[in-house]
């Protein structure tokens, strides 16, 4: 029997329809805009102003906090303006945008594809570096990295477990980068476990990536101390306390942060950019995504600059498909459908999904036939049914006790509920408000 | 016989007993509740909305009772007459608050606002405000759910089917603000209700650059500022690129109605105007044509939209 979580959990289609087009490189688009808030915590402060140069790597808004995270440009060229413009979400967020002239690199960057696997670099440096890089989670988290590789005092990282199980159905980046990217990879696991002073780390993958699980656990021979631990495909095991869960069999306290049980999660594109940025000096400028969708000419993964606009990538997999109904940045479960297609592509930008329009329909709410599906698939042992009616009653407090708050937007309720209740939209919002009566009370 | 007697004589003598202990019982732990309570709470409208900002109308009419001074009170429903009467009753001079209304700030209709994108999430304004900035270009205005409907007790409330955006129905509103606390964008005040109610009010809450918010909704207010300068009163101000009228301060006088180049001003329950200052007849009454014919040049203009300004200068 194949390892997984504990508790929940559901296996949606996996169709992973691009899992055998190779990376290939998105052209530079004529002008990039990059939001200087493309992370969780504080957004950065540009240090550009309009008219500027810049090269590819250059820092142009620099991390205004602990947690918050650098941006640098992913393209040569000249400051058009900083100004605000529509993000993802639809509201006006200040980015940089340049205009693209040439592709001129700062000059310390190693652009050679040479394997670098001497770890050179101190403990201190490594973090150093992944924070000026700019790193922040690649899954889709985009938490600053290198606050998770300063383990707070008092407490001690025993194990490093890298997440590279693309839970979410259709995405397949991840696996494309284990696929080519294998050594690199595991250098950068091995970097970041020489940052974290554990000896040991886990890569947990889903077999549905055989190739993948076979790949990396051959070249791995060759590394010390890193076990690739295959696990049973079961969505959400990306999810951090799962992932947990499923390879060291420790159980997260509610509330608690992973490096309570001795583990630091971090993602394997994550881990691909932590080489990138120690080895190559290379901060985070392009990452890979995939673009898919049943109708799409040509479903694929794609290296792209920082900033591109959503509609390039489309352009590049074959353009819009007649009957799309909603384009969804990220994967289907987790991921947020988008409001425009000019919005640019950032740091957090796993994977693109145009779903056609039958598929997007919102069926028919019902009344909740009480057959307790939410409950059983629930992977943080939560009552889904129960919080939706005290968010939109407004029952704050009850919600608090029943631990909304340990919710991890993973969507397993909504998907499985026979009577089509908007589950999540409700626990997400009453998740709000108890966070900020939470904060207020502090 | 003889113990029927004794039986029926036994639990005499016990209920009595019970009774007496009772009786000091009750005296002892006796909860003294002021008779005033009553009485405040029987002159309320008994609508327990919480308008007050109290648990229910008796938990007000303890709140009245307790407090010294009952001048920052006010029971929205029952407006200055129920309030005077209160007064009364617990003995306090009562000079009576103004009446407010609420009003609805914004005027994105279907047709003033065109449509970018589609929300087929949960029908929730709160939802969809956690979600994204809503289905037009604008990120500030109504969302065009109904939250505040679904908030009102007193049906006052509908939303419009033709602009998608809901109506007060100022006769049944009493000012209780469940809608604004219900709007996730805070769309909706409450105003003071005015002379024979007529009010005048931005009715636009845009904060984005003049063009940015042109581009997004013909009638948004785009922070000119000549409403600012034209008021005699220095009831307006434009912060973040969004004008504000003071209520207290504002006299009536409309001019500023007359210079907005949006229309973003509206007035409520006023005669209609005389032929004077006939620049701009018909702000208020057709109001998708006017602006219709300004939209075609307004999105090239730069962000302070100066080209609007020989537009009002005929309206002088
Ligand atoms: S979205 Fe939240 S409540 Fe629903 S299954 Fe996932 S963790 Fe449980
Ligand atoms: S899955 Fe849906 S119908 Fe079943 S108990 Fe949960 S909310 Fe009710
Ligand atoms: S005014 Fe506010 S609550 Fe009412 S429909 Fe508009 S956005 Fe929703
Ligand atoms: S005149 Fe109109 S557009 Fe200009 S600031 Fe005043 S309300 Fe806004």
């Amino acid at each position: 029997m194949l390892k997984t979580f504990s508790i929940g959990g559901i296996h949606p289609a996996e169709n992973k329809l691009s899992a055998e087009s190779a990376i290939q490189v998105l052209p530079i688009p004529q002008m990039v805009s990059i939001p200087i808030s493309q992370h969780i915590g504080a957004p950065a402060t540009p240090i550009v102003k309009k008219g500027d140069e810049v090269k590819v790597g250059q820092l142009i808004a620099k991390s205004s906090g602990f947690v918050s995270a650098n941006i640098h440009s992913s393209v040569s060229g000249t400051v058009f303006k900083v100004d605000e413009i529509m993000d993802a979400s639809g509201f006006r967020r200040t980015s940089v945008i340049i205009n693209v002239e040439g592709d001129e690199w700062l000059e310390h960057i190693d652009r050679s594809e040479e394997l670098v696997k001497e770890i050179s670099a101190s403990k201190e440096e490594i973090i150093k570096r992944v924070g000026d890089a700019g790193i922040v989670g690649l899954g889709g988290a985009t938490f600053p990295a290198h606050v998770k590789l300063s383990v707070p005092p008092g407490k001690t990282a025993e194990v490093l477990i890298i997440n590279a199980v693309e839970c979410e159905p259709y995405l397949t980046s991840d696996h494309r980068i284990m696929l080519e990217k294998g050594d690199e990879v595991l250098v950068g696991t091995q970097i970041l476990m020489k940052a974290l002073e554990v000896n040991k780390a886990i890569i947990g993958i889903e077999n549905n990536k055989p190739d993948a699980i076979a790949h990396l656990t051959k070249l791995a021979a060759n590394y010390n101390g890193i076990e690739i631990c295959p696990l049973k495909t079961q969505y959400p095991q990306g999810g951090e306390k799962q992932l947990i869960s499923a390879t060291i069999k420790r159980e997260v306290p509610s509330g608690a942060l992973p490096i309570e049980v001795g583990a630091v999660v971090q993602n394997v594109g994550t881990a691909y950019a932590v080489y990138e940025a120690v080895q190559k000096n290379k901060p985070l400028i392009e990452r890979v995504a995939t673009i898919t969708g049943k109708s799409l000419k040509n479903p694929s993964n794609w290296m792209f600059r920082i900033g591109t606009p959503v509609k390039d990538i489309i352009e590049a997999a074959g353009g819009m498909p007649e009957d799309t109904g909603k384009i969804v940045g990220g994967g289907p479960m987790m991921g947020k459908a988008l409001s425009s297609i000019d919005v640019p592509l950032t740091k957090g930008s796993s994977g693109l999904l145009l779903l056609p329009r039958e598929e997007t329909a919102r069926k028919a709410t019902k009344a909740c036939i009480r057959c307790g599906k939410c409950v059983s698939v629930c992977p943080m042992g939560l009552e889904p049914y129960l919080l939706m009616v005290c968010a939109d009653k407004k029952d704050y407090e009850r919600l608090e006790k029943d631990a909304v708050m340990d919710c991890i937007e993973c969507g397993s309720c909504s998907y499985t509920c026979p009577a089509n209740r908007p589950l999540l939209d409700y626990i997400r919002l009453g998740k709000g408000k108890v966070g900020q009566i939470m904060r207020a009370r502090k | 016989m003889s113990i029927i007697a004794i039986t029926i004589l036994a639990l005499c003598a016990i209920g009595v007993t019970a009774a007496i202990i009772l009786y000091f019982v009750a005296q002892k732990f006796k909860v003294y509740e002021d008779p005033r309570i009553d009485e405040v709470e029987e002159a309320l409208p008994a609508a327990n909305c919480g308008g007050c900002g109290y648990p229910g109308c008796r938990g007000f009419a303890e709140a009245l009772v307790k407090a010294d001074d009952i001048s920052n009170f006010n029971c929205p429903v029952g407006g200055a007459a129920v309030m005077s009467h209160v007064g009364a009753l617990l003995g306090h001079e009562i000079k009576a608050a103004d009446p407010t209304v609420a009003v609805v700030r914004c005027n994105g209709t279907c047709e003033n606002r065109p449509k970018t994108n589609q929300y087929d999430g949960a029908a929730s304004c709160s939802i969809a405000a956690s979600l994204y900035s809503g289905e037009t270009g604008c990120q500030y205005g109504c969302l065009g759910l109904g939250e505040c409907v679904e908030a009102c007790n007193f049906d006052a409330m509908y939303m419009d089917e033709e602009t998608g955006l809901p109506v007060i129905i100022e006769d049944k509103c009493v000012s209780c603000g469940a809608c604004v606390k219900a709007c996730p964008n805070n769309i909706i005040e409450l105003r003071k209700k005015g002379p024979k109610s007529r009010r005048i009010f931005v009715s636009c809450v845009n904060k984005d650059k003049g063009a940015v918010a042109k581009k997004a909704c013909n009638v948004a207010c785009i922070g000119c500022r000549k409403c600012e300068k034209e008021c005699p009163f220095d009831a307006i101000t434009v912060e973040n690129n969004l004008a504000y009228i003071d209520y207290n301060k504002c006299k009536l006088c409309r001019k500023c109605v007359v210079v907005c180049p949006t229309n973003a001003i509206h007035e409520l329950n006023f005669p209609p105007r005389k032929e004077k200052p006939a620049a701009n007849p018909d702000a208020k009454t057709v109001k998708p044509v006017a602006t219709k014919a300004e939209v075609q040049d307004a999105p090239k203009a730069e962000p302070k939209a100066n080209d609007s300004k020989d537009e009002t200068s005929d309206n002088k």
